[in-house]
């Protein structure tokens, strides 16, 4: 455990490297440069031969080869802790993406903590009656929680009960320390839209993973011992079988940073899922490449500690 | 006696020779897997209404009827028009078609793709191998949906666009499945056999790995479908996907469907309920179809010991979901 865990330790900064370089090149190397893009934008607005080709590649650093910006780009972040400015708005990344980041968490933790709720009754349940209708009739509902794009199911939200009973979601944010219960009230459904959809994959784990525990001997055990239904479930089985099931949740982080992005562009939260749409719709490309470097050293760090605590959680758990 | 038995075996082996592989897979299907039924019906007809789209479909998919527009469900039009005076039913069937063009080509380059990486990876192993496998890490740790964002932001609007950016991406996260069956492969004393008698590297891979990977490689295929008819919709739904004109059920559903929901809310509703319906029945097909082929992935990460590779499994399995958003 000990060699694995400095094994793992040591690979960080390696995958962060590379993630920092397939970040960088998604926006330099391929066809179609950011001038250009700006230009024709410009000239479909009707504003030619307004910027200065030269003079914008060189303010924006672009006219050194793409080494020496990504040298650049990296040596900021290592020296100063800064991620560049905005090309638009000229502020400091950085705070920008910090500014934001609680809409966000708010909202992912929210999701996570009802998909939770929802997968793991469902999923146990599910398991305890293999094979019977409510199984598949449960099974079949998480597959369709999958297929359902949540964001159809937050455009219908806003359509229908709009039309039926006169109501819509409330969009105007209210800060958590002024209101905590209406600030929770306009979370709670974009939390439901966002957790609803990663349940599914949740259920389906649980079920997965009870069905192999209680096929284990030590389940038989119990029964024979004659304790009830409820305990050998809830005490044995449930117990072992949540251990792949937590690590799940943790390893859904990238899934629920997906989907905010249109989630919080529907129900209008301003989160990083916002910051990075307006970034991408303004062509703000150094913001883009600032969020995506943190989202996925984050999902990184969260993978590590998923990894670490997995055999630590399970001492049965062999490291390879 | 003795002669009685011979003669019997040889007779019982011609019959269950007679059924191949597929009809096998097939009648397997429909006998255990009513649900899977399902889902290969919803694929059959998606890929009908997709090809015949434009014998089915009642009007053009950008023919405009001035005197119709945004008006609700009728004889004439039977899902009401747009607000340009489209008929919405007649987009939709040409929006089946963009879907199954995408989502096919897509996956099929993604396919591909995971092939070659995971070949080549598992195969070669060594230095190589742990190269490659820092690229696909940094790739599995970017979300998803927020590299594809900035890759189509950057690449543009456009059908060939999203098939090439889908394919690869999808292809490379795909590629750890496919490197895991070769190195399971790689091990079987056959391919030692072979490599004994001085088989080459490539006709190894081509001719002994490439046949008995079959079943990850078609799981693989029907789980990457659902997932990137999901994505272009969401991408498009997001205006980073198909160009303007182009009648996806994504971009129906952000352009005119969230423009014009009070008036005509069956804009939003159909684009998303078609996608819901073939989403869930290319899932329901490919859960089948993997219970099938592959039983030990049965429900999920199923029978796997508990020892190293359970937890890459469910890393798998999750990544493998990815797409849904």
């Amino acid at each position: 455990m000990g060699a694995y865990a400095i094994r793992r330790l040591l690979w960080v900064p390696v995958t962060v490297i590379v993630v920092s370089i397939i970040i960088f090149l998604s926006t330099r190397f391929i066809p179609g440069n950011i001038i250009d893009l700006i230009e024709s934008e410009m000239a479909a607005m009707g504003a030619t031969g307004i910027i200065n080709t030269k003079a914008v590649s060189h303010a924006l650093g672009l006219d050194v080869p793409v080494y020496v910006q990504y040298a650049r780009w990296i040596g900021n972040i290592v020296l100063h802790g800064s991620l560049g400015t905005s090309f638009l708005s000229k502020t400091n990344i950085t705070s920008e993406i910090l500014q934001r980041i609680p809409v966000t968490a708010e909202l992912g933790i929210m999701a996570t903590v009802i998909g939770v709720l929802i997968s793991i009754p469902i999923g146990v349940w599910s398991a305890m009656r293999q094979d019977t209708i409510s199984d598949y009739v449960l099974r079949s509902i998480a597959i369709l929680l999958i297929s359902v794009p949540s964001f159809w199911i937050a455009t219908m939200i806003f359509i229908y009960p709009s039309i039926w009973w006169n109501w819509t979601p409330p969009i105007q944010l209210i800060s958590f320390t002024k209101d905590p219960l209406g600030n929770l009230r306009m979370f709670i459904i974009p939390a439901l839209v966002l957790g609803a959809a990663l349940s599914g994959v949740t259920m389906r784990m649980t079920r997965a993973m009870m069905l192999e525990v209680l096929r284990q001997d030590y389940t038989r055990t119990a029964w024979a011992k004659g304790l009830s239904e409820r305990v050998i479930v809830i005490r044995h089985a449930l117990k072992n079988a949540l251990i792949p099931v937590v690590t799940i949740i943790g390893l859904q982080i990238p899934l629920i940073i997906g989907g905010e992005v249109i989630i919080e562009q529907i129900f209008v939260l301003p989160g990083i899922g916002r910051l990075i749409l307006d970034a991408l719709t303004n062509r703000d490309y150094p913001m883009v490449e600032g969020i995506n470097l943190v989202i996925a050293s984050f999902v990184i760090l969260i993978n590590l500690f998923v990894d670490l605590t997995y055999g630590w959680l399970d001492p049965r758990v062999h490291y390879e | 006696m003795t002669t009685n038995v011979e003669a019997t075996i040889p007779k019982k082996r011609v019959e269950t020779k007679r059924r191949s592989f597929w009809a096998d897979v097939i009648i397997r299907l429909v006998r255990e897997k009513p649900l899977g039924t399902f889902g290969a019906i919803v694929v059959i007809i998606l890929l009908v209404v997709g090809i015949f789209a434009n014998f089915i479909a009642p009007y053009g998919m950008n023919q405009m009827h001035l005197n119709a527009i945004l008006s609700p469900p009728s004889f004439k039009y039977l899902l009401g028009n747009d607000q340009l005076g489209r008929d919405l039913l007649s987009r939709l069937i040409y929006g089946a078609r963009i879907s199954m063009i995408i989502g096919i080509l897509g996956t099929t380059l993604s396919s591909v793709v995971s092939i070659v990486i995971g070949l080549i990876s598992g195969f070669i192993g060594g230095a190589t191998d742990m190269i490659v496998q820092r690229f696909v890490d940094g790739f599995m740790s970017v979300p998803g949906f927020l590299l594809l964002l900035t890759i189509m932001s950057i690449v543009g609007n456009g059908m060939f666009q999203i098939i090439i950016v889908l394919g690869i991406t999808f292809g490379i996260v795909g590629s750890r499945v496919i490197r895991s069956a070769v190195i399971a492969i790689k091990s079987n004393i056959y391919v030692s056999a072979s490599e004994a008698i001085g088989c080459s590297p490539i006709r190894l891979m081509i001719r002994h790995i490439l046949p008995n990977i079959m079943a990850p490689i078609i799981i693989n295929f029907t789980i990457g479908l659902g997932g990137t008819i999901m994505m272009e919709a969401s991408l498009s739904y997001l205006g980073f996907g198909v160009p303007p004109g182009i009648p996806s059920w994504g971009s129906m559903l952000s352009n005119e469907g969230r423009k014009y929901m009070q008036q005509a809310p069956n804009l939003a509703l159909w684009p998303g309920f078609c996608l819901t319906i073939v989403v869930y029945g290319v899932n329901m097909f490919g859960d089948a179809l993997r219970d099938i082929l592959d039983p030990r992935l049965r429900g999920g990460v199923g029978s796997y010991s508990l020892k190293g590779n359970k937890l890459r499994k469910l890393k798998e399995e999750t990544v493998n979901r990815q797409p849904m958003v």
